[in-house]
């Protein structure tokens, strides 16, 4: 049995400040808002967050921008949120801009114990600059290193008492690589269940990866809304 | 937007659905590209990769059907098809990089005749960051770009060379515009069709590198 926490806040106690921290989600979907949101409350500082994406300025990730709690982040594409721009522009907080290929393999090499690979995005670009580059059947490639983080956060949408977890749909994500790439590994999830409730053909997450479990109810909010057209 | 850009950018939407083929795997890009889904023949089975973690995107939903958790690559909300897969973000871009995409059609700020193309970042400007542009222009086994022909002020796109940070060198192999189909290949630019009224010349005169007139 893993650590099953009844308070976000508790959950989180263990997040220090300084603390490098991999979250899961797209945009706003799949993200462990709670858990998100019982950082604000802690207020730990100087955070180092590895994430596609940062929220908006009101909900996610930007709830921690807003409040200055991050000092560093990498992500694929931050475009959505007006705090963080400000931010960047005052020197406030560094960012690394990672194609979002990239990022996911090394959350994924960093969860599967490869300290780097050769990825053939970003040669020849900006993204190359200073890195080490190697040709391979006459194309190049640059070498991309793994990312562990000291914590991971991750939206489930069921989770059994030992830790295995399932995601729903899209909301998939970065989920399960950012679930491997932790020491510290928090999941929270939609439904909480006894093991045996989950067919162990369809586990995403095997509970080897997550140390703390939390069921909780989220918002869920929709970034762009868009219906079929009548 | 104006009626005559909406238009426009319609009917360049309905030429790159001309690019897909029956049975492809395709990626379509954000923007104008995301348009191209409207249009695809019935005729055709396509499977629609959102790299976020779906193969087989289907329409917008319904009030009814609305789901948080059931997103396209612009964070819009969707359906899925029958016979639609979900994945993590490692297992799609591994997809994409393993050469499994057919096509994918991106938009872009600015393409050079060597096939560069650069689409995500104006210095100066805020940088809002690549997302997947960058894996998929290597990993895709054709890259179509839908773009205007010229920017807003009338200056050239499709250049020499681009002078803006580039999203990847040598990977572009066709440009669609509201104008014209040109080619990249070894031998330069090609001019495949023109899609308005316009000459040959005309089309030079919007266009910086030596076209090679190859329309029928």
């Amino acid at each position: 049995m893993k650590e099953i926490y009844h308070s976000f806040s508790d959950a989180v106690e263990s997040i220090n400040n300084g603390a490098t921290l991999l979250v899961g989600g797209f945009g706003l979907c799949g993200i462990p808002e709670n858990l998100i949101k019982a950082l604000r409350e802690k207020g730990v500082k100087n955070l180092t967050v590895v994430s596609n994406n940062c929220g908006i300025d009101d909900w996610g990730l930007g709830l921690l921008l807003e409040n200055k709690q991050i000092d560093k982040i990498l992500a694929s594409y931050v475009g959505e949120n007006k705090e963080f721009e400000r931010q960047v522009i005052a020197g406030e907080l560094e960012v690394e801009l990672v194609p979002q290929g990239t990022l996911a393999e090394r959350l994924r090499a960093g969860g599967a114990g490869i300290p780097a690979f050769y990825t053939p995005a970003g040669v020849g670009t900006k993204i190359a600059e200073g890195k080490e580059t190697r040709i391979f059947e006459g194309k190049e490639y640059l070498l991309e290193k793994a990312i562990n983080g000291d914590f991971s956060l991750v939206r489930a949408y069921q989770g059994d008492s030992f830790g295995n977890l399932v995601y729903r749909k899209t909301a998939q994500n970065f989920n399960p690589i950012i679930a491997a790439a932790g020491r510290v590994t928090i999941a929270e999830v939609e439904h909480l269940v006894n093991p045996g409730q989950l067919n162990p053909a369809f586990i995403h997450t095997p509970s080897i990866y997550v140390n703390k479990i939390i069921q909780g109810t989220q918002e869920k909010r929709i970034e762009r809304k868009t219906l079929k057209e009548v | 937007m104006s009626k005559d850009r909406k238009a426009m950018r319609e009917m360049i939407a309905r030429r790159a659905e001309k690019e897909i083929q029956d049975g492809n795997y395709v990626n379509l890009g954000i923007g104008m590209p995301t348009m191209v889904a409207n249009y695809i023949s019935e005729n055709k089975q396509v499977m629609l990769q959102s790299e976020n973690g779906l193969l087989g995107i289907g329409p917008y939903p319904t009030e009814e059907e609305l789901d948080a958790d059931l997103i396209n690559a612009g964070k819009e909300t969707v359906t899925a098809i029958n016979g639609s897969a979900y994945f993590n973000s490692a297992e799609s871009f591994a997809m994409i990089r393993g050469g499994n995409i057919d096509i994918a059609i991106l938009g872009a700020m600015e393409v050079a005749e060597n096939g560069d193309l650069a689409n995500w970042m104006i210095p100066g400007k805020m940088i809002k960051g690549m997302g997947g542009a960058m894996d998929l222009v290597h990993g895709a086994q054709r890259v179509v770009i839908i773009m205007e022909h010229v920017n807003r002020d009338g200056g050239f796109k499709i250049l020499k060379s681009c002078k803006l940070p580039l999203t990847g060198k040598a990977v572009v192999n066709r440009i669609i515009t509201e104008r014209a189909v040109i080619d990249i290949t070894a031998n330069g630019l090609k001019l495949i069709e023109i899609l308005d009224k316009s000459s040959f010349e005309d089309i030079q005169s919007v266009t910086e590198p030596v076209l090679l007139n190859q329309t029928k």
